[in-house]
């Protein structure tokens, strides 16, 4: 019995994992071609990638969107929350619910709308234009996120900031965005991951200047090869790196 | 005498429910008023309209002279302790007393010194450099209590602030309040329910019920002489009896008193019930509370009633024997409905 399930816990992870480790294992292939028999390990496509203008400007323009994208929907997210925590707004709920209402509808929907948007208004394709998209994205998240660690003890708290003087910014700096420091944090690395291997919104909002994972795209309808394997297992390495930061922040233990 | 609040006419309403109706109350400098009543009867409400968090919906609020009905909590002369503390979390204790300074713009080395005497009064000066959350609770009290009084505000708002204490910590917190409050010579406006702690701190205790004031005065007054039946059963126990006036005599079970017109009740207070001969009652309950025995009995002739008596600890009695006590006349309280 416990052979039986261990065998299936096995297969269960193998059917999620061994793409990846697929992938990783051949980005350190040592030949042209990144189908076995495996011949490394080698670092050279690791190095053609780094050697590939295009792709560290992807790069680079990647990290950019997801740092500031990030930040921002983290700033508009907690903004919101802390106005939907703190004040009676008419019809509160409906429009707490639109809000949120993004996280349902699908990437290409929001990208599409976005475009035809931009069209319209004649804003050209660009960086920013994606950057938009991926606020649109993501602030939902962050909202949900902060709204829901905003309770009715830390508005006291923030009562008696006032009692003592406070200015409103200085409520907002000095003691909400502090306690809910966790919550901003957790909130900012979440929207980086989503923001960093997001493809159909920057695919349909950029056009020179483009996002790493449109450039690999470009790289894929040249056809397979381990360059590809190795700018995946970067893309991959760093999504790790941002989710297991996210889990920190969010799930390690706080005093009370 | 020159009052330091003036509350005039204060009415409130949430929604359809009126809180407070029609509430004047004056609080003189340098006292100790005690709100008391039960959940409900407007005492949190009226304590957040003079600490500024709630706009009355009718009345004025005149703080040093001055209209504050509409006035910001920061504007005021007034600082509030909350019921829950709402220490600042993310700040050392120095600086969460240190804050209101902070705000006020006074210099660093000047605030921390400020808040260093404001600890060492309420007996924390060692807690300087720690975090809220490795206080006591006790200790994150007399914190809060610290970072409203280091403001100097000429009325301090205490919204049931020993609420959350055991029994014993809260007695000992009664004391240091009411010593804290003569060292620093501001009002203190206390929200309770509790009227042992009324008694224990007020100068002035303010009796409240469904929005309204039912009785106000030293705690002596309203303990010796309730002005309403609410008030005689709220502050202290006592034994309630209905009666009929006519011609200045109230009739009751349990005899004949004198009394002004409308009297409806008479009420006797446990002590005031002796051994004696006049009214025969059937014992129903002892409870031996080391002092003395709270007896509770039946009289005979109006067995619906529940006579309260405070006997001394000695007294032979056990429930099922008959009784005889006596009243004086001079300590039966005549109340009005």
């Amino acid at each position: 019995m416990r052979a039986i399930a261990a065998l299936y816990a096995l297969a269960l992870y193998g059917f999620i994992f061994l793409p990846v480790a697929v992938l990783v294992l051949f980005s350190f292939q040592g030949s042209l071609f990144p189908i076995p028999p495996f011949n490394g390990p080698s670092l050279r496509w690791y190095a053609a990638v780094l050697g590939d203008a295009r792709l560290t400007a992807g790069l680079v323009n990647s990290v950019l969107v997801a740092a500031l994208t990030s930040a921002l929907a983290a700033l508009l997210g907690f903004l919101s929350a802390w106005g939907f925590a703190r004040f009676q707004l008419p019809m509160s709920g409906l429009l707490r619910g639109l809000i949120t209402l993004p996280l349902t509808v699908s990437y290409l929907i929001i990208g599409m709308g976005l475009l035809i948007f931009f069209n319209w208004i004649g804003m050209p394709k660009s960086l920013v234009a994606a950057g938009i998209g991926h606020v649109v994205i993501n602030l939902p998240l962050c909202f949900a996120i902060l709204y829901s660690q905003m309770g009715d003890h830390q508005a006291n708290i923030e009562r008696a900031a006032r009692d003592l003087g406070a200015k409103e910014w200085q409520v907002l700096t000095l003691i909400t965005a502090p306690m809910l420091w966790p919550a901003l944090f957790a909130s900012f690395f979440l929207a980086m991951t989503f923001s960093w291997d997001e493809f159909v919104i920057s695919f349909l909002l950029t056009r020179f200047d483009t996002t790493l994972p449109v450039e690999i795209w470009n790289l894929l309808r040249a056809g397979l090869n381990p360059k590809t394997n190795a700018v995946g297992a970067l893309v991959f390495g760093v999504s790790v790196v941002l989710a297991i930061v996210f889990e920190i922040v969010a799930f390690r233990k706080r005093p009370a | 005498m020159s009052a330091l609040v003036f509350v005039e006419n204060v009415s409130h309403s949430f929604g359809a429910t009126k809180v407070l109706d029609a509430v004047s109350l004056t609080i003189a400098p340098g006292s100790y008023t005690v709100l008391l009543g039960p959940s409900g009867s407007g005492k949190t409400t009226l304590l957040s309209i003079l600490g500024g968090f709630l706009n009355p919906s009718h009345g004025r609020v005149l703080i040093k002279g001055e209209d504050c009905t509409t006035m910001a909590p920061a504007k005021r002369p007034t600082a509030t302790v909350f019921q829950d503390y709402a220490l600042f979390p993310h700040m050392s204790i120095g600086s969460n007393v240190g804050f209101g300074l902070r705000m006020k713009g006074v210099a660093k080395a000047e605030r921390e010194a400020k808040a260093r005497d404001m600890l060492g009064l309420v007996g924390l000066a060692q807690a300087f450099d720690k975090k809220p959350h490795q206080l006591s609770g006790g200790q994150r009290q007399r914190v809060a209590l610290a970072r409203a009084l280091v403001v100097e505000p000429a009325v301090l708002l205490l919204d049931e602030p020993l609420g959350a204490l055991d029994l014993k910590l809260r007695r000992q917190m009664q004391d240091e309040l009411k010593a804290i409050q003569r060292r620093v010579g501001s009002a203190f406006v206390h929200v309770t329910h509790d009227q042992e702690e009324a008694m224990a701190l007020a100068d002035h205790v303010v009796v409240m019920n469904h929005g309204r004031i039912e009785d106000e005065g030293s705690p002596e007054r309203v303990y010796g002489t309730p002005a309403t039946r609410f008030s005689a059963t709220f502050m202290g126990e006592s034994t309630i009896v209905p009666g009929v006036t006519a011609n200045g005599v109230i009739t009751t079970a349990l005899g004949d008193f004198a009394a002004p017109a409308g009297a409806s009740h008479i009420a006797i207070r446990p002590e005031h019930m002796r051994l004696g001969l006049d009214i025969s009652a059937r014992v129903s309950d002892v409870v031996y509370q080391g002092s003395f025995k709270r007896v509770t009995a039946k009289p005979l002739k109006a067995p619906d009633i529940d006579l309260l008596a405070r006997l001394p600890a000695e007294t032979q009695v056990k429930p099922g024997d008959e009784v005889k006590f006596s009243v004086d006349p001079a300590r039966v309280i005549v109340l009005k409905d």
